[in-house]
């Protein structure tokens, strides 16, 4: 027993999945999270709130209008097609969009707590420093802010891992390109292939639970507060 | 007074056993493809026989887990005739009580109106950009989409183009969407008192694929209910049979 060919290229395919979508989440997400912690415009709550919609929203749903908007008459598919690219569901891209969507508040959050919570003083003695805001950033924030982007990341890679609903209302199940390892897991249950799925499962399980306890014995943060 | 009393008490609760008796509970599993003809079906069969039919829609193959491990269904009405028979191997079901119920007819379907025609011209043209067939390892149709395909000698053609829905009601929700130009799904998704609801489509004939047999079975915990033997005859029976053939089914 062990895995087959087929979970190999599941497992393979979710690590690929789940990196991509990580790094791409971590450049979209931090402009934001910037933003939503340093504004005091109006849109700050009705923007929050669209990033932090897939916490509580069932991913069915989201599935559901990511394939709307997505196909041939969606405002997505439209756009893609007229781009030449085609439409995004059944591709291995396409879950990467929608990955980016359902991850977002994993992501977002974090960081937006740890930049809140470095308060005004160290920006405004970079800015008496002359710093640039992109300097700033890079020698100021981003140091005092890493363990928020550690977890950021970590949440960010693990829930992407986890993802399971969007994916089957999007994917299509295409060997190598959207049957990711939840899915995979599913058709063995599904297919009454029992030791199999205890296989993948397991897998899963120990997985979460080590990434889990790297979140909570490495990070930075936790570690100074134990120290 | 006092025995006036006893003797209304006595009355009362003859009357409620007797109704008890009556009026039984039945829990259905019932596969999510069957969800439209069978709450009508149980609407009629409250009706008519007293009984109520409680029913939970859901993939077979959930339900097989389910039952295996102690879910209170008496009434099991399977996508397809392989897990009823598991179940019945395995000593989970009343002997004798499995029959088949319905038998499913795939449809090659396009939400677009004359896309398809009835000699399946586009299918073999190759004209198309996706395939979307139920996911042939859990689902009866995806099976018999892939049977239909290899008959016709057209999977390899087919295959780059394939996307599967892990059951039928996925696969139809990729067709109607349009982001799969065409889907083999249920003529019992598509049709209404006889007639195909929209877009275009070509009813496969039965002999190009093994038949859809949708089995239905009753359950050992549903053993003496009288109301689980009730609904099985009900089923059965040219009412309830008009109604499933009203939903493109055969039987």
């Amino acid at each position: 027993m062990g895995f087959s060919d087929a979970d190999l290229a599941a497992i393979w395919l979710t690590l690929r999945l789940a990196g991509i979508t990580t790094v791409l989440l971590l450049i979209i997400g931090t402009p934001i999270a910037w933003w939503l912690a340093r504004t005091r415009s109006n849109w700050k709550g009705p923007v929050g709130a669209v990033v932090a919609l897939p916490l509580v929203l069932p991913p069915t749903v989201l599935g559901f209008y990511l394939l709307l908007a997505m196909g041939p008459n969606g405002p997505v598919g439209q756009f893609t097609q007229w781009l030449g690219i085609g439409t995004l569901p059944f591709t291995f891209w396409g879950l990467v969009v929608a990955s980016v969507f359902y991850s977002m508040p994993f992501v977002v959050q974090p960081i937006q707590n740890a930049i809140e919570s470095l308060g005004e003083r160290p920006l405004e003695a970079a800015a008496t420093l002359r710093a640039g805001p992109w300097d700033t950033f890079f020698t100021v924030v981003l140091p005092l802010a890493r363990p928020g982007f550690f977890t950021a990341a970590i949440l960010g890679f693990a829930h992407t891992v986890g993802e399971f609903g969007v994916v089957l209302m999007i994917g299509g199940n295409i060997p190598g390109v959207t049957r990711v390892v939840s899915v995979q897991i599913y058709d063995h249950v599904e297919a009454l292939e029992y030791a199999e799925a205890h296989w993948l499962a397991a897998t899963m399980v120990i997985f979460s639970f080590l990434v889990l306890l790297a979140l909570y014995t490495l990070n930075p943060a936790t570690r100074r507060k134990q120290a | 007074m006092k025995a006036e009393m006893k003797a209304v008490v006595l009355g009362l609760a003859a009357l409620a056993a007797a109704t008890l008796a009556r009026a039984e509970e039945v829990n259905v599993a019932v596969a999510a493809n069957f969800t439209a003809p069978m709450n009508v079906i149980a609407a009629e069969f409250a009706k008519d026989t007293g009984h109520e039919a409680k029913l939970a829609f859901g993939s077979s193959g959930k339900f097989y887990a389910q039952i295996k491990n102690g879910a209170p269904f008496q009434v099991f009405l399977s996508a397809d005739d392989a897990k009823p028979a598991k179940l019945e191997q395995e000593g989970m079901t009343v002997v004798g009580s499995r029959f088949t119920y319905a038998v499913g007819t795939l449809v090659l379907w396009s939400a677009k109106p004359g896309f398809v025609d009835d000699k399946a011209a586009v299918l073999k043209r190759g004209d198309y950009n996706k395939l979307a067939i139920a996911n042939p390892k859990l689902a009866p149709y995806g099976a018999a989409a892939v049977e239909v395909l290899e008959g016709m000698g057209l999977m390899a053609a087919a295959e780059p183009k394939l996307v599967q829905g892990e059951n039928i009601a996925q696969t139809f929700q990729f067709a109607l969407t349009g982001n799969a130009e065409l889907g083999f799904v249920a003529l019992s998704q598509v049709m209404k008192d006889g007639k195909i609801t929209s877009g275009s489509a070509w009813i496969v004939p039965g002999n190009l694929h093994q038949p859809i047999r949708q089995d239905a079975v009753i359950l050992s915990s549903g053993e003496g209910n009288a109301a689980a033997v009730a609904l099985m005859k009900y089923l059965q029976g040219d009412k309830a049979k008009a109604i499933i053939r009203s939903y493109g089914y055969d039987i």
